[in-house]
């Protein structure tokens, strides 16, 4: 008992450990959208309900501008969805780590899947010393600091001025460190560039967003027959 | 918006974002999945963030054109140069988040 009792400690903690720069950047950003929503006239329920049943701060985002546009609710709907199907990729990459997993427990991760805590779990997962519950807890300790930071953004963010403390780098920043835990050999290296080259180009010539999932699957293909190319030379 | 409308649309979106997040986990786990699979899906973490990441310091978010010179591409170099040394995240994005905010001042 007090064996068991101290490993959920330990689970706890080093989740925490490994959570908290996601939550330091999940509280500013949240507490813009709700600041944003709360201009557009949502009331503070409806940002705790969004948080709550969607937690997908870009989608979010957009939401929140298309209602003030006065766009209809199934356009927002069909926006999330394109916004969202990256995640398919990430939820794919995360199987690797999670074979043969009940399907409760992956039903309940699924939800916590986000651009950051995907790319820290993976960092984590593939350096070892990690396992699916430490990962449950850092999904869903983000998803709780970004549910409290998006409510009380609604409440009491029209007192936190535009731009202060650099808060729009907040995402960019951990956008970089998290693309650096994944720099783990020279292959990763040149799939990152070839991934940035087409994501900027894709960006320019096509509207909408199709420029992440598109730029993700062509890097990735690349970077794979690189790898293989490179293991038959070997 | 009433109450009602407000769950609908949630819901909804709710729906869209859970699917894709849970569908290939669920499904994809209880595969024996093909070693080119596992490999190419290796590479997926790196290729997602920077594409991700790319457009919003090499363009403008506005009327998306080439920009060199932004100060979200100048302070990602020292941010980048710190997460190298450190690998700390959270240091990573205070330091991004300073530099930013002076830089708001100097540019």
């Amino acid at each position: 008992m007090t064996i068991e009792k101290h490993r959920i400690k330990q689970t706890l903690k080093q989740g925490s450990a490994t959570a908290w720069p996601i939550c330091l950047g999940y509280f500013p950003i949240g507490l813009a959208l709700g600041v944003l929503a709360q201009q557009a006239g949502l009331p503070w329920w409806a940002v705790a309900m969004m948080s709550l049943l969607v937690f997908a701060g870009s989608a979010q985002f957009i939401c929140v501008a298309m209602l003030a546009a006065g766009a209809s609710l199934t356009a927002i709907i069909l926006t999330t969805f394109v916004v969202n199907l990256r995640h398919t990729l990430m939820s794919s990459a995360l199987a690797v780590h999670l074979v043969g997993i009940q399907r409760r427990f992956l039903a309940l991760f699924a939800y916590g899947i986000t651009d950051e805590s995907f790319a820290i779990n993976m960092a984590r997962f593939r350096s070892g010393d990690w396992d699916r519950w430490k990962a449950l807890v850092v999904n869903h300790l983000a998803n709780i600091v970004w549910f409290v930071a998006t409510v009380s953004g609604s409440l009491v963010g029209q007192f936190v001025p535009q731009g202060a403390f650099g808060i729009d780098y907040a995402l960019t920043g951990m956008f970089i460190c998290l693309l650096v835990f994944q720099l783990q050999g020279r292959i990763y290296i040149m799939t990152g560039m070839i991934a940035a080259l087409i994501s900027v180009f894709w960006y320019l010539m096509i509207p909408g967003d199709s420029y992440i999932v598109g730029a993700s699957v062509c890097a990735a293909t690349a970077g794979y027959f690189i790898q293989c190319r490179y293991r038959r030379k070997k | 918006m009433t109450f009602s409308e407000y769950l609908f649309l949630f819901a909804g979106m709710g729906a869209v974002t859970y699917l894709p997040r849970a569908l290939p986990l669920l499904y994809l786990a209880h595969k024996k999945m093909p070693g080119w699979l596992i490999d190419w899906l290796g590479l997926i973490p790196v290729a997602v963030l920077s594409a991700l990441l790319a457009p919003s310091l090499f363009s403008s978010t506005s009327d998306r054109h080439l920009d060199f010179g932004r100060p979200e591409l100048i302070v990602a170099l020292p941010t980048l140069l710190f997460a190298l040394k450190t690998r700390s995240l959270g240091g990573t994005v205070l330091l991004g988040m300073l530099l930013y905010w002076l830089a708001g001042f100097c540019l």
